[in-house]
């Protein structure tokens, strides 16, 4: 139950919760503020189900705020929008990602990089300046500053066009920030799950060679024949991970639990960058020596800028690219968040919320 | 096992070495190769002890091979020059660093990074194309292909310039890689040592302002007085460290011992850099969280390639840069060994070859 805003015209709203660590999501009533006047209402036709969702829903990083609603891959429609608001009118189709809220005049800000300012604000789990709280997409409507709103373009789909807006973008940016989409170059992409499959596909849009680096030897045929991906590397095989040492330029690290970074700085060429997305709650093990012998770096990214999304979100309109997703019901998300714990995906689940969402 | 291979070729040389994992060295009649043509043969006159012979003399890596001279940071005259050698004539100042062979056709060589040349070779313990050991400039003589040989300016002295072989470029080329070296940035330098305080007047000289992070504040005046660095900053006082958050753009980790890189991480600001220049024994731990959060990265480099190594060379002689040395004599060696163990020295040891070094009957 939540507290009514201090001060501030609330209106209701309803989603799915979890209001403790055993991270079981249930129906739940609250409230969110009225449209204001640099405000964009959405309401909400389809949710991504992010992996961030489920470390959050179980409070695995420790910061967990409940009640939670998750849920930052989110798309759209218009139903409002505030008299300051000149990109957005009513009936467009729009989407909201990881952030709702940031300074707005730091460097980061100023720079397009408000996912690296000191005071951005997450889309969920989160708390707004005036200490309200805010709850993400698996909820039927939310208000969202129209700095924060994306336009999402007419011919992606929406329901596999959501997980763009967190998967996408965090695949996206640090390839575009360290350099990674020189045609022919080789890109290893270490995990092939939600942000792993993405990454594939905007590689090859890029027309970098790409090889999926995996655990789990059933996915070859996936990642070849449907993904595109111009091979494949089991990473439990010794003989082959040895046969490719130092042949990729760089490599992009999806795997979100805690795993040994020494073979996959194996598999780079000298000056060979790895870039690690995943947020596991225990310290990475670096081994110093293979960065030092040949000059190699390890980055990391954080979904990225309002204005590198939309770039994003045009780019794949252009290309054709969208997620591969299992479309659920809000009432099957709990066995959702099971499977997704076991990684039994391809690749993403997406909350058909405008069909199932009802109070 | 030694055999004979020590007297085999043209040339008599003597120098110091290390015969086993004790490390202790002791004067060693060897030979070098005649002088090809393209190779130069210099008189040693002076070389610096870097860490990494200490590693070496006793085979902590697991890759020595003994009888082990070792010496890196090279100093001398030319005393002949092949028929080929362009660059370099008798009598003039040169100096040699950590390799003295590549393949010269790999995409690393082609680019000026022999380097990193997988076939790369090192100055001392390693394979010559002949098959011989390579031996190191803790010794008399060195006959080295001319492609590895830098010319050291007339305004460089050759003691304080020998380390700036191995220690120098090796702070000098991340400086410039990681793009830490444009006036106003602020650059951090963890440990001051050999690589350390080369890093500090490298950094000072390239116009950013630098802080020495330190787990010893006796060291601040030394810091601050003479290597000119900007600000100090004791690493284990927390309050100082909550103080630097996020204000480095990038910091250059010359440690070799454990140590947490969170801390270090903290300190830089968002897209900030660290670059490691130490190998810890066992690997580090790395938080996830400050490098994606604020799209930091952490890399590596090690030495430099001839191309830049000259540059680096130039660069310190136009810029006065040159190390903090202890100059010692040959027999002095062990001792040395033995202080440079526990970090008893501002900032290198360079042992006065051509003085000290005494013929061997």
């Amino acid at each position: 139950m939540s507290k009514s805003a201090e001060g501030e015209k609330q209106q209701k709203a309803f989603g799915w919760a979890a209001t403790d660590e055993s991270g079981t999501l249930s129906p739940f009533h609250f409230s969110r503020r009225e449209n204001g006047d640099e405000d964009v209402t959405l309401k909400i036709l389809y949710c991504g189900v992010c992996h961030s969702d489920l470390h959050n829903l179980t409070n695995e990083w420790g910061f967990t705020s409940y009640p939670v609603v998750p849920g930052h891959e989110i798309v759209g429609v218009a139903t409002k929008v505030g008299k300051n608001v000149t990109k957005f009118k009513a009936g467009d189709q729009v989407g909201v990602g990881v952030m709702v809220g940031s300074c707005k005049t730091c460097e980061c800000c100023q720079q397009d990089l408000e996912n690296y300012c000191s005071q951005m604000i997450f889309t969920y789990n989160s708390h707004n300046p005036d200490g309200t709280k805010n709850y993400g997409g698996y909820s039927d409507m939310i208000v969202v500053d129209q700095r924060y709103v994306l336009r999402f373009p007419d011919n992606l789909p929406l329901d596999a066009g959501a997980p763009l807006l967190c998967a996408g973008i965090t695949v996206y940016s640090p390839m575009k920030y360290y350099g990674m989409t020189e045609a022919g170059k080789h890109l290893g992409v270490a995990g092939l799950g939600g942000l792993g499959h993405v990454a594939v596909k905007i590689a090859k849009a890029f027309g970098l060679k790409v090889t999926v680096i995996s655990s789990s030897p059933q996915k070859e045929s996936e990642a070849i024949n449907r993904l595109g991906a111009d091979s494949f590397l089991a990473s439990s095989d010794p003989a082959k991970m040895k046969s490719a040492i130092g042949s990729m330029d760089y490599i992009i690290d999806t795997v979100s639990a805690v795993h040994p970074l020494f073979p996959l700085l194996s598999l780079l060429k000298v000056n060979g960058k790895l870039v690690t997305l995943g947020l596991p709650n225990k310290p990475l093990e670096l081994p110093v020596f293979p960065l030092v012998s040949g000059r190699k770096l390890v980055g990391g990214s954080d979904f990225g800028g309002m204005k590198e999304t939309q770039e994003m979100l045009d780019f794949c309109a252009k290309h054709n690219i969208a997620a591969d997703i299992e479309l659920i019901r809000i009432d099957e998300i709990n066995t959702a968040m099971e499977r997704l714990a076991r990684s039994d995906v391809r690749y993403r689940f997406v909350i058909d919320v405008a069909d199932s969402l009802s109070q | 096992m030694t055999g004979l291979s020590e007297e085999v070729r043209p040339n008599k040389a003597f120098g110091w070495a290390a015969i086993d994992t004790s490390g202790v060295l002791s004067p060693f009649k060897f030979s070098t190769r005649g002088t090809g043509e393209k190779d130069v043969a210099f008189k040693v006159l002076y070389c610096g002890i870097c860490h990494s012979d200490l590693h070496m003399i006793k085979n902590d890596w697991g890759t020595s091979i003994y009888p082990l001279v070792p010496g890196h940071e090279v100093v001398g005259e030319v005393t002949e020059v092949g028929s080929k050698v362009q660059k370099l004539k008798v009598g003039d100042r040169v100096g040699v660093g950590c390799m003295v062979g590549s393949c010269h056709s790999c995409d690393n060589c082609t680019n000026n990074l022999e380097n990193y040349c997988p076939e790369m070779i090192f100055t001392y313990g390693a394979k010559y194309y002949d098959g011989t050991v390579t031996y190191g400039g803790y010794s008399n003589t060195m006959v080295v292909d001319e492609h590895f040989v830098v010319g050291i300016p007339e305004n460089l002295p050759l003691d304080a310039a020998a380390p700036l072989l191995c220690a120098g470029i090796t702070v000098y080329s991340p400086l410039r890689f990681y793009g830490l070296d444009k006036p106003g940035l602020h650059v951090g330098v963890v440990g001051l040592g050999g690589l350390g305080h080369l890093a500090v007047k490298f950094a000072k000289a390239m116009g950013t302002k630098v802080t020495v992070i330190s787990t010893s504040p006796s060291k601040q005046k030394e810091a601050l007085e003479n290597l000119g660095a900007d600000s100090f900053l004791v690493s284990r006082e927390q309050d100082q460290l909550r103080a630097a958050i996020g204000t480095f753009d990038g910091i250059v980790d010359t440690v070799s011992a454990q140590h947490p890189l969170l801390p270090l991480l903290g300190l830089l600001k968002s897209h900030g850099k660290l670059v490691v220049l130490g190998i810890p024994e066992k690997p580090l731990e790395l938080p996830a969280f400050p490098l994606i959060q604020g799209r930091k990265l952490l890399g590596g480099s090690m030495i430099g390639g001839m191309k830049e190594t000259q540059e680096m060379i130039d660069f310190a002689a136009e810029h006065g840069i040159k190390a903090d040395t202890e100059v010692i004599a040959m027999d002095y060696v062990n001792a040395a060994m033995d202080r440079l163990l526990k970090g008893d020295v501002k900032y290198r040891f360079v042992i006065d070859i051509g003085n000290t070094l005494k013929s061997i009957s």
